[in-house]
């Protein structure tokens, strides 16, 4: 039998970015708060410092700040005919496991998604018609507008300390930003990184082009920076190492950096780390949870933590695993269409591109930073015309050098050895020499696409696994054809010595390597229970006093990286908490 | 070892192999070692080291495999002479090898190599069966040992392994090759302080400066402009 523990008013289950954002809105509010971790606790100044931080073989190749699959993976298939077999290495995306959450070891690409993906579906109906969408394509609109999330965006921004530059100031375009941005109520909180040589190059050849590059926005700050919270960021250091690593720097925006220090000294809050929530407590009748059961991972014992409020933020499988777990809501069916949970879950292209050769270049690609690039959007969403071109959606570009990390970054002209004197001589010739254009695409839903518990596998605590249906769809390949190709073409703009292939993913979508941890869906929001888990305040429809944070409730996933709206959707749906739940306990929209 | 016709015992076998690495690079005429920014003085090619996990047969498997993934030139020494067996080693017989963030629960079945790695067995389990398995492919098709066979053989033998095209008895000779490959990289291309990527050999054939790399204000001064220095390791700021 569990262990019972004294009532707070909310328990946050997982610390990651949405969890820290919403234990501190929440007991800024007056309201007692527990955090439940199932990781480690870390602390910057200990685990993120040097020398040891820059060790590319335990961050990137051992996986030091990425979940154990030992403890909890999931099961993985193409389509439903096929039996799913367990991912017994973490590969394609790789969630986080400790206080902090993913926002550890992230890459910090700051976006916000475009008007026109806040309104998806109808966007799309109203340009092309209805008729322009595929049978299996679900997408639909979100349940907010761009317009609506905005201050929220803002927000997060100034939490972040983003560094960027505006292309659309309260609806004047600014020229050197992103044309094809929302109106943005201030500018970005910092100036963008230094860039690169590559990404000067590839600025100059898009110009030309007739394109509209900008620099790439990112959570890492370009110099120091005392946030909204009045915690002080550092500067970046052009280190290499963001992605799949802490920052030394304190540049990088986290958790660690950008709140916890204050909910640590915080009397009102607590938080529980080694403590894996196994489900949650579900009063169906009553149409509420209770509060959660968790196992503390150093002792073995449960717990059961009741609470007033139970905020979903384990990230995208957690938070799906979760639900089906406790038995809130009905599962997706994707032969009838019926059911909710696990239902649009979508990822992103991703490992594409071109690379280049530059016989005169000297590029240091071990100096850099994701943000010390220059993005382009001309090709994303839809920036551009689709009519007559067969797809949807679209991708965004970047050019710069952000990881020069040697064993993962060895880039050859093609046709060369993998191994022996040729490899070597090709990789000694070429490290300094070459730059890539990177290229990642938008993901639609699909109705096989999604999200259930496997009938075979299980996690440590003796639960069945998730189970992932997953493969690319007719669309995908035509984006991943059509913008590649458009990328390809800036490269050859930019004259190298040597062009690679550009790198147009084919055949099925495979879990091994790494692709980006951009999952999405599974317990999307709308404005119809039927066909959606959680309305516009992220509130369960299923349990009034359950809201559930993060990219599981994006109903696709547009080219952008998902972080900037999880952020301001973990503010809007606080606000909501604060401001009218709490007023009035219920439904916050009657369906 | 069975029908083993070297009289010499495998360990000797090895140091013998290293010395010899040693000898033909000092060799090398200076010319040759200076003309590049990236050269290298040669790695002290170190006496038989005791191992952690690998049995001499193992041990001389992987001597002779990174040896011929990465051979000696005026790059650098031999993958051996860079500690890439003692990289392998230690990794080994670590928690890494030992199958730490490894979901170890059957069912087993093959699966679609989109599914990813299957199999039962550790990473140390893996490659103690993928070199029983490779050398008694290697004793049928060439009647020796892998680790036995002349350098140019060697080659042969790992093309047709990362071909796909052997069949090896109860084992995915592609797949291994693979492992080896992906383990010897990460031995040459590491940070020194786990054994391999010795005197920051595999660092300097690129030219990656290592730590501390704090660029804040070099990115700008060495815009288009080569950044080379002395590579400094973690071991050089503990
Ligand atoms: C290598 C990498 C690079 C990335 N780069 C970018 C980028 O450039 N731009 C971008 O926008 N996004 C990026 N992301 C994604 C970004 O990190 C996530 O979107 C973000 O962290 C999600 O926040 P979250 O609160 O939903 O989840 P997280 O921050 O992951 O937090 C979830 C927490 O819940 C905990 N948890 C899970 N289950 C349980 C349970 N049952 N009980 C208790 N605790 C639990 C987890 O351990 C984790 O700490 C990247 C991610 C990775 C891994």
């Amino acid at each position: 039998m569990a262990i019972r523990l004294k009532e707070v008013d909310a328990v946050m289950v997982g610390m990651g970015w949405t969890g820290s954002i919403m234990a501190r809105e929440l007991t800024k509010a007056g309201m007692t708060v527990i955090g439940l971790e199932r990781g480690e606790d870390l602390t910057p100044r200990e685990h993120f410092a040097l020398p040891n931080i820059r060790d590319e073989l335990k961050y990137t190749y051992r996986k030091e700040l990425v979940q154990d699959p030992a403890l909890e993976t999931l099961t993985f298939r193409h389509r439903p005919s096929e039996m799913a077999l367990p991912m017994r290495r973490m590969g394609s995306f790789l969630p986080g496991n400790a206080v902090g959450g993913a926002a550890n070891h992230w890459g910090g690409l700051h976006w916000r998604y475009l008007p026109s993906d806040h309104l998806c579906r109808s966007h799309i109906v109203n340009r092309y018609g209805p008729k322009a969408i595929p049978t299996d394509m679900t997408i639909r609109d979100w349940a907010m507008t761009y317009e609506e999330l905005e201050p929220y965006y803002d927000r997060f921004d100034k939490l972040c300390g983003v560094s960027g530059k505006a292309g659309n100031l309260r609806g004047q375009k600014v020229s050197g930003g992103n044309v094809f941005e929302g109106a943005r109520s201030s500018e970005y909180p910092n100036p963008p990184l230094k860039m690169t040589e590559s990404a000067l190059m590839f600025e100059k050849a898009a110009k030309e082009l007739g394109y509209n590059p900008f620099p790439q926005p990112i959570s890492n700050s370009s110099r120091p920076y005392t946030n909204i919270e009045g915690l002080t960021l550092g500067g970046c250091q052009y280190c290499g190492h963001c992605d799949k690593s802490g920052c030394e720097a304190n540049a990088k925006a986290g958790p660690h950096v950008c709140i916890l220090p204050l909910l640590r000294a915080e009397p009102k809050f607590t938080l529980r780390a080694r403590s894996w929530v196994s489900r949650l407590v579900y009063d169906k009748r009553g149409k509420k949870v209770t509060g959660v059961i968790y196992t503390d991972t150093r002792t073995g014992e449960e717990y059961e933590q009741p609470a007033g409020i139970v905020v979903l933020s384990a990230y995208v499988f957690g938070n799906i695993s979760l639900l089906f777990h406790s038995k809130i809501g009905v599962p997706y069916d994707p032969m009838t269409q019926k059911g909710t949970v696990g239902r649009n879950y979508c990822y992103q292209l991703s490992r594409m591109g071109v690379t280049m050769f530059f016989e005169n270049k000297e590029f240091n690609p071990f100096m850099g930073a994701p943000g010390a690039s220059m993005a382009l959007d001309d090709f994303d969403g839809d920036n551009f015309d689709h009519g007559g071109l067969g797809f949807l959606g679209g991708s965004r570009f970047a050019c710069g050098h952000a990881d020069g990390r040697p064993i993962g970054y060895r880039p050859v002209p093609p046709g060369t050895p993998r191994w022996g004197a040729a490899w070597k001589k090709a990789t000694a010739k070429n490290y300094h020499h070459a730059a890539s254009i990177a290229v990642s695409g938008s993901n639609y839903a699909n109705r096989y696409n999604y999200l259930d518990l496997d009938p075979t596998y299980r996690d440590q605590l003796g639960r069945p696994l998730l189970r992932l249906t997953y493969n690319f769809v007719e669309n995908d390949y035509k984006v991943m054809e059509y913008t590649v190709n458009a990328a390809a073409k800036i490269a050859r703009a930019m004259n190298p010595t040597i062009m690679g292939p550009a790198r147009i993913r084919r055949g099925d979508y495979d879990i091994v390597p790494y692709q980006s941890t951009h999952n999405t869906g599974g317990t999307v929001m709308g404005h119809d229970p039927k066909t959606s888990v959680v309305n516009r305040y992220l509130q369960s429809w299923d349990a009034h006093n359950l809201f559930i944070m993060g990219a599981s409730t994006f109903p696709q996933q547009p080219a952008y990286n998902p972080t900037g709206p999880v952020g301001a959707l973990a503010y809007w749906s606080a606000e909501a908490i604060i401001n009218k739940y709490r007023k009035s306990p219920g439904p916050l929209v009657h369906a | 070892m069975g029908n083993d016709d070297n009289p010499i015992p495998r360990r000797g076998f090895l140091v013998g192999a290293g010395t010899a690495v040693a000898a033909s690079l000092t060799s090398l005429s200076a010319e040759a070692q200076t003309s590049t920014a990236t050269a290298t003085p040669p790695a002290v090619a170190t006496a038989a080291e005791g191992t952690l996990t690998l049995t001499s047969a193992e041990q001389a498997f992987f001597a002779a495999a990174v040896d011929t993934i990465i051979p000696a030139d005026e790059l650098t020494p031999s993958g051996s002479d860079c500690g890439v067996v003692v990289f392998i080693d230690r990794q080994l017989a670590g928690a890494y090898g030992s199958g730490a963030k490894l979901y170890r629960s059957g069912p087993f079945h093959k699966g679609k190599p989109e599914q990813g790695y299957q199999l039962p067995l550790t990473p140390r389990e893996f490659f103690a069966a993928g070199i029983v398995a490779t050398n008694a492919w290697s004793r049928t098709a060439r009647g020796k040992d892998f680790d036995r066979l002349a350098p140019k053989e060697r080659e042969a033998a790992l093309k047709e392994l990362e071909s796909g095209k052997v069949e090896l008895s109860d084992f995915n000779g592609k797949q291994f090759f693979e492992a080896l490959l992906e383990i010897t990289m990460e031995g040459f291309f590491a940070d020194p302080i786990y054994g391999g990527n010795r005197n920051k050999a595999g660092w300097r054939m690129v030219g990656y400066p290592g730590l501390p790399a704090v660029y804040t204000n070099l990115i700008d001064e060495y815009r288009n402009k080569r950044y080379s220095v002395e590579p400094q390791s973690i071991a050089d700021f503990s």
